[in-house]
C-alpha cells in the first residue's frame, strides 16, 4: 500500500520558479503519468519525489509520512532514468543485484531475487553481459529489473523509453504496462509523449510552466480538457482552436468562426450552457474528428473550400478555409481529392469545447 | 564493396609511415644510447665513432651498486681467484670494491637514492591524484561559490616555472626542518602536481554522467558509497592517466631534489650525475643508473597503457 501526496510543493532554480504550488494525490497501485513539454517541471517534480532534488516549500508524503527531509536512499523508491544509467563496469547481474547489496541481504537471497526478476523480464541469458553489449531495449529491461528487484514502495520513471526507436518504444510501452499490471506498484512516469501517456496512465497529470493544468483519466483529459493548453497539448492531430462568435438565430444558435458569412448550427441549449459567456470573447475548440464533411450540400452543413490535404495513411487531415480561419478535419483516406474543392462542413456540437479566451479555462459546455 | 585506395592515398600512407619511423628512431635513439652504454666496457663508452657491436658486460651495474676505490697495485693471482665473479669484473676495470672492517661489501648510494625516488614519487602521486580526484568531484558535482575563480587560482600555481620559487622554498624548508626529508619533497611534489591533477580529473569527472550516482543514491547508497562504488571505477581511466603524468613529473624532478636534499632524502636524478667514478667519469655507471631509473616509469606506463590511451582521447568524442 503506497500512496504519495504532494502538498503545496514549490521549487525555485535561482529566480525561476519551476514548480508552482503543486498539489497531487496518487493512490496505491496507480499508474500516474506526468505529461508536459520540456521545462514544464515534470522531471523536477519526479526528482523531488525521489529525493534527488530539494523543495523550497510544501510537503511530500509517502504513505502519510513526510519525506521531504529524507535522503533518496531512505525513501524506499526506485527510479528508471532516460539514459538507463546502468553501471558500465558491472555485469547485468551486478547491476540488478546492486540495490540489494545496499540492504545487506545474504548472497543466496540476492541471487534468488536477481534471477527471479531476470526471469520476469526475460533477461536471464543476459546476466553475465556488460551493459555495453546490450541493445537499447535490453538495457531498458535491465534498468527496470534493477528498479523492481528491491520491491520498492514506488517506481519512478523519467522518460524511460524516450531514447529508444519508435518500434522498440511501442514494444516497451506494452511491456511496462504488462509489468505494472503484474507487479502492481505505485508508478509515476514522466514523458512528453502524449501517446505514451494515453496508453499507459491510469491518470494523467498535465503540467505547464510549473503549474498543474489538469489531472484526469486519459479519456477525461482528451474529451474534457480543462483549459486551452490541455486542449491543444493532448491529442494528435491537434485540436482546432479558433475565435468564435455565438448568436441566436431563431430556433437555433449560430457559431461563427473566422468572420465567415454563415455560422455553424448549434442547439439552443448552448446559450444556457454558456451561462452568460455568449457575449464575451470565446474560443471554440473542436478536434479534427469533430469537423464533419459532406461532398453534397446537406442541411446544417456550411459550404467551405479545402485548402491542404495531408494523407496520413489510414486517414487524411484536410484543412478547410472557414472565413479567415483554417479548420482541420479528419476524413477517410482519399475522401477529398485535393485543394480548392468545395465541400460542406459541420461542427459536431457534442464534440465542441468552449473556452473563455481571457482565462483560457474551459466553460465546460457539454451538449 | 571494398574501398579502392587511390595511388595518391597509397603515396601519402608511405610518406606517413616513413615519417613515423623517423620520429620513432629520433625518440628511441637516446634510450638505445643509454641502454647500450649501460652494458658497454668502460673503454668503449666514449669512442668516436660510437661502438655499436660489443660484448655486453654487467660490470657497470656492479660498479653502480658498490663503493669502489682505485687499485694501487694489481691484485695477486690468489686474491683474483678467490674473488667472486662480480668483484673480478671490478678488478678488471682497475678498481676494487670497498669493504668494511668485517669484510662486508660497502653499498653505493644508488639503491637508497632509488628507494627514495620510489617512496617520494609514489606517495606524492597517490596524494596528488587522491586529493585531485576528491577536489575535482566536488567542483564537478556541487555548486561551489566562486568556482571559476577557485579553479583559476588552482591553475595559476602552474603559471610560474616551479624552480622560480626554489630559493624561498629552500629558506622556508630550512626554517621548519623539512630540508633533506622525504616528507618535504613529498609535500612539494604533491603541491606542484595537485593543480594538474585537479584540472585533469575535473575533465574526467564532468564526463561521467551524474545519473550514475543518482541511480546509486536512489538504490539505497549514501553519496560517499556512490562515489567509491560507482564514480571511482568509472574514473579509473582518468585516474590512471593522471597518475602516470604525476608520477613522471615527480620521478624525473631534478632541480628541487638537487636544492632541497643532499643525502637522507636525495632522489636518483641528482645522484646519478654525481657518480662520476672514483677517477675519471665512468659513463657506463651513469648510463646503468639512468637505465635502471627509466624502468619504473616504463613499466608503470606499460601497465596502464590501455587506460592511458583511452585517457588521452577521453572527452574528445561527445556521445
Amino acid at each position: 500500500m503506497t500512496q504519495i501526496e504532494l502538498r503545496g510543493v514549490q521549487k525555485f532554480f535561482g529566480a525561476v520558479q519551476v514548480i508552482k504550488d503543486l498539489n497531487l494525490k496518487i493512490a496505491d497501485n496507480e499508474f500516474i503519468v506526468l505529461l508536459g513539454q520540456s521545462g514544464c517541471g515534470k522531471t523536477t517534480t519526479l526528482r523531488a519525489i525521489a529525493g534527488l532534488e530539494t523543495i523550497d516549500e510544501g510537503d511530500i508524503f509517502i504513505d502519510g509520512k513526510p519525506v521531504q527531509h529524507l535522503k533518496a536512499a531512505d525513501r524506499d523508491i526506485a527510479m528508471v532514468f532516460q539514459s538507463f544509467s546502468l553501471y558500465p563496469h558491472m555485469s547485468v547481474y551486478e547491476n540488478i543485484a546492486f540495490p540489494l547489496r545496499a540492504t545487506r541481504k545474504s548472497k543466496t537471497e540476492i541471487d534468488s531475487e536477481v534471477r527471479s526478476v531476470a526471469k520476469t523480464l526475460q533477461i536471464t541469458d543476459l546476466l553475465d553481459k556488460k551493459p555495453s553489449a546490450l541493445s537499447g531495449g535490453d538495457m531498458q529491461r535491465v534498468a527496470i529489473g534493477r528498479a523492481l528487484v528491491r520491491r520498492p514502495k514506488a517506481m519512478l520513471m523519467d522518460e524511460p523509453i524516450g531514447a529508444l526507436d519508435a518500434k522498440l518504444r511501442e514494444e516497451m510501452r506494452a511491456e511496462i504496462k504488462r509489468l505494472h499490471i503484474k507487479q502492481g506498484s505505485t508508478t509515476i512516469y514522466v514523458t512528453h509523449d502524449q501517446i505514451e501517456a494515453m496508453s499507459l496512465a491510469d491518470r494523467i497529470v498535465i503540467m505547464h510552466a510549473g503549474v498543474l493544468q489538469q489531472v484526469g483519466t486519459p479519456d477525461e483529459v482528451y474529451s474534457q480538457p480543462a483549459n486551452l493548453f490541455v486542449a491543444q497539448f493532448v491529442g494528435s492531430p491537434v485540436m482546432n482552436v479558433t475565435d468564435a462568435a455565438v448568436a441566436e438565430t431563431g430556433s437555433a444558435v449560430s457559431v461563427t468562426v473566422g468572420g465567415a458569412a454563415s455560422g455553424f448550427e448549434f442547439p439552443q441549449a448552448l446559450l444556457s450552457k454558456l451561462n452568460g459567456h455568449a457575449g464575451r470573447q470565446l474560443a471554440l475548440g473542436i478536434r479534427p474528428e469533430g469537423v464533419l464533411i459532406r461532398r453534397e450540400a446537406t442541411e446544417g452543413f456550411v459550404p467551405v473550400d479545402t485548402h491542404i490535404v495531408e494523407p496520413l495513411g489510414s486517414f487524411d487531415i484536410v484543412d478547410l478555409k472557414v472565413g479567415t480561419e483554417l479548420l482541420r478535419a479528419r476524413t477517410k483516406s482519399g475522401f477529398v481529392a485535393g485543394p480548392g474543392e468545395r465541400v460542406f462542413a459541420r461542427i459536431d456540437p457534442t464534440q465542441a469545447h468552449f473556452f473563455d479566451k481571457a482565462s483560457g479555462k474551459s466553460l465546460e459546455v457539454r451538449l | 564493396m571494398a574501398a579502392v585506395r587511390t595511388s595518391s592515398e597509397i603515396g601519402f600512407n608511405r610518406v606517413a609511415i616513413v615519417a613515423v619511423l623517423l620520429v620513432t628512431i629520433i625518440f628511441l635513439a637516446p634510450i638505445y644510447w643509454i641502454a647500450s652504454t649501460a652494458f658497454k666496457p668502460r673503454n668503449l663508452a666514449t669512442t668516436i665513432p660510437p661502438t655499436v657491436v660489443f660484448q655486453p658486460e654487467i660490470s657497470p651495474f656492479v660498479k653502480l651498486f658498490t663503493k669502489r676505490s682505485q687499485l694501487r697495485s694489481a691484485p695477486t693471482p690468489e686474491e683474483y681467484a678467490a674473488a667472486p665473479w662480480w668483484e673480478r669484473v671490478v678488478f678488471d676495470g682497475g678498481e676494487k670494491i670497498v669493504r668494511d672492517g668485517k669484510g662486508q661489501v660497502q653499498w653505493s648510494g644508488y639503491p637508497s637514492r632509488f628507494m627514495n625516488s620510489l617512496i617520494i614519487a609514489i606517495t606524492s602521486t597517490v596524494l596528488a591524484v587522491g586529493m585531485g580526484t576528491f577536489t575535482a568531484y566536488g567542483f564537478s558535482r556541487f555548486k561551489v561559490k566562486g568556482e571559476a575563480d577557485l579553479l583559476f587560482f588552482i591553475l595559476s600555481t602552474r603559471m610560474l616555472p616551479p624552480v622560480v620559487v626554489a630559493i624561498p622554498m629552500f629558506l622556508m624548508y630550512r626554517a621548519v626542518g623539512l630540508n633533506d626529508t622525504h616528507v618535504g619533497l613529498i609535500i612539494l611534489y604533491t603541491a606542484f602536481n595537485l593543480s594538474f591533477s585537479v584540472w585533469l580529473m575535473k575533465g574526467f569527472m564532468d564526463e561521467i554522467p551524474k545519473e550514475y550516482e543518482e541511480a546509486a543514491l536512489v538504490d539505497g547508497y549514501t553519496r560517499m558509497e556512490a562515489f567509491f562504488k560507482i564514480v571511482l571505477p568509472e574514473a579509473a581511466t582518468g585516474i590512471a592517466a593522471t597518475a602516470v603524468f604525476c608520477f613522471i613529473t615527480a620521478w624525473n624532478e631534478y632541480a628541487f631534489a638537487l636544492i632541497m636534499t643532499n643525502r637522507r632524502a636525495q632522489t636518483a636524478p641528482p645522484f646519478i650525475p654525481s657518480q662520476v667514478g672514483s677517477g675519471l667519469p665512468d659513463w657506463t655507471v651513469i648510463a646503468s643508473g639512468t637505465f635502471l631509473f627509466l624502468l619504473p616509469v616504463a613499466i608503470f606506463t606499460f601497465l596502464l597503457r590501455n587506460h592511458l590511451l583511452r585517457g588521452m582521447s577521453f572527452g574528445a568524442i561527445r556521445k
